[in-house]
């Protein structure tokens, strides 16, 4: 990821920053400038919780070269408690824990890094709730 | 010459929260590989804890700082100082501080820095956060101790040098969960452990380590502080050491008049390890977690280079609502999830591809 879009996308990467139409009240991640349903221009930024389930999942063998040493590794549809779905990585699980409807919460994790001395990129994953 | 620092307002800790990785080795594990036949002989800790392939200082500091602010029940933005003490920071050059301080939603209005002093470097904010609150300066300042400690294959750090460690939040006493009644910190230059620029692992001074080093930078903080402040071993129901190993911690606290069921709460070592900048805080965490009103708290820090900060904080009676409210340092230690030595040289970057 390039520096000027990873510094773009950093509130929906750090904290789950989406929007909400004032207009008809659909929320969307990430956000939008136009509300896909109402085609209207009132858009305003919300944070989700960060808690949800998996709706679907597929495991990685093969991943592109940024995530080479990852795999295998899952990556997720996440359906949030708002409603709204993400893809993201799960981390702290074992692939055999994993299971479509398994409860989830978002946390901060580093997702690759740009080579030996390019920018490390921090953002959102998911991981089974803890406690 | 007055030796015990206060500042002029009363501070105290209003939130506090620790974060462990759910990964442990066996040191049983480790020495199978190096030492064959003597695996078994004089282990320091019986396990440690190991960052995921995904986890550094940053983002385990960000976890910890959650943590705290679920404690403190305070908006993140009023919180003017971020500051990190680790000897692991991801970056050489660009704050942890500022990752922290946006993920928390604290940014931008507020400092933010790295902290350096080898296992110290946690109670260095510290400190600086007190004096930050006790000046007047901020409402509330966050300091956070956290390591991902690397230690060379086959080397005695390798058993111990662990991951994790612990944020806390200072601001008014009036709001605190525990109330600063004085600290004080001693410094000498004594070259025990060190790491050069562009070196991976550090290099340590194996038993000169002990004497000069870890235990009389401790006793000399650690008694100091109780004289300044007319207390003695016996006044305090928790006292927290480094926990380099888990027979350095004892050693002191019996060589200081402490006896096991005033340091055996906090002593996390045997079950996780050395988390160097989080050592001894995290040890102050789990206190916390099961301390009561009234109860005096000792702990006291040491890092290589070296020196020791020591802090004497009293119990208030808003520790039972608040240690609720995040996870507690036990929940951490119970969640394990053993590797072998394999997986662990994957997470810690030991193989040459």
């Amino acid at each position: 990821m390039d520096i000027p879009r990873y510094w773009r996308l950093r509130h929906q990467r750090y904290h789950l920053e989406g929007a909400r139409c004032q207009n008809c009240g659909q929320q969307f991640f990430p956000p939008r400038a136009v509300c896909p349903i109402c085609k209207k221009r009132k858009i305003q930024p919300i944070k989700f919780k960060g808690k949800g389930r998996v709706y679907s999942y597929s495991v990685l063998y093969q991943p592109s070269e940024r995530f080479e040493g990852q795999a295998p590794y899952v990556v997720a549809i996440i359906e949030l408690e708002e409603g709204v779905k993400l893809s993201a990585q799960l981390t702290d699980v074992d692939l055999d824990e994993v299971q479509i409807g398994l409860p989830v919460e978002m946390a901060v994790r580093k997702i690759y890094e740009e080579g030996e001395s390019g920018p490390i990129v921090y953002g959102y994953k998911f991981r089974p709730l803890q406690f | 010459m007055q030796k015990v620092m206060k500042p002029l307002r009363e501070v105290g800790i209003v939130g506090y929260g620790a974060y462990i990785p759910r990964y442990r080795i066996k040191t049983e594990t480790i020495a199978r590989v190096w030492r064959g036949e003597q695996a078994g002989n004089q282990l320091p800790v019986k396990q440690k804890s190991v960052p995921g392939l995904d986890e550094d200082t940053i983002t385990m500091s960000i976890e910890a700082g959650k943590n705290a602010l679920q404690r403190a029940q305070i908006e993140p933005q009023k919180i003017r100082a971020v500051w990190i003490g680790s000897e692991s920071h991801p970056y050489a050059v660009k704050p942890s501080g500022t990752v922290v301080a946006q993920a928390l939603g604290i940014a931008p209005s507020n400092t933010a820095g790295d902290f350096e002093f080898a296992c110290k470097a946690g109670t260095e904010a510290m400190q600086a956060a007190i004096g930050y609150v006790g000046s007047g300066m901020a409402d509330y300042a966050l300091a956070t101790g956290m390591d991902t400690a690397q230690g060379r294959p086959g080397d005695a750090l390798e058993y111990t040098a662990a991951a994790g460690g612990a944020a806390y939040i200072f601001g008014p006493a009036a709001e605190a969960v525990a109330v600063l009644k004085g600290a004080y910190s001693y410094v000498t230059d004594t070259p025990d452990f060190f790491r050069r620029n562009y070196q991976h692992y550090p290099e340590h001074g194996n038993r000169f380590t002990g004497e000069p080093a870890y235990f009389h930078h401790i006793r000399n903080a650690a008694q100091t502080l109780m004289d300044e402040l007319n207390l003695k071993a016996a006044d305090f129901r928790f006292a927290v050491f480094h926990q380099p190993n888990q027979k350095f911690p004892q050693k002191v606290a019996q060589d200081l008049g402490f006896k096991k069921e005033q340091y055996q709460d906090g002593l996390l070592s045997p079950e996780i390890g050395n988390t160097y900048a989080g050592s001894s805080i995290l040890g102050l965490t789990a206190v916390l977690d099961k301390a009561r009103a009234g109860d005096l708290i000792l702990v006291v820090s040491f890092g290589s280079g070296a020196g020791s900060d020591a802090f004497c904080f009293e119990v208030t009676e808003k520790i039972e609502q608040r240690r609720q409210a995040a996870p507690l340092t036990g929940d951490y230690i119970k969640r394990a999830r053993f590797i072998d030595y394999n997986q662990y040289a994957r997470f810690r970057n030991k193989i040459k591809k």
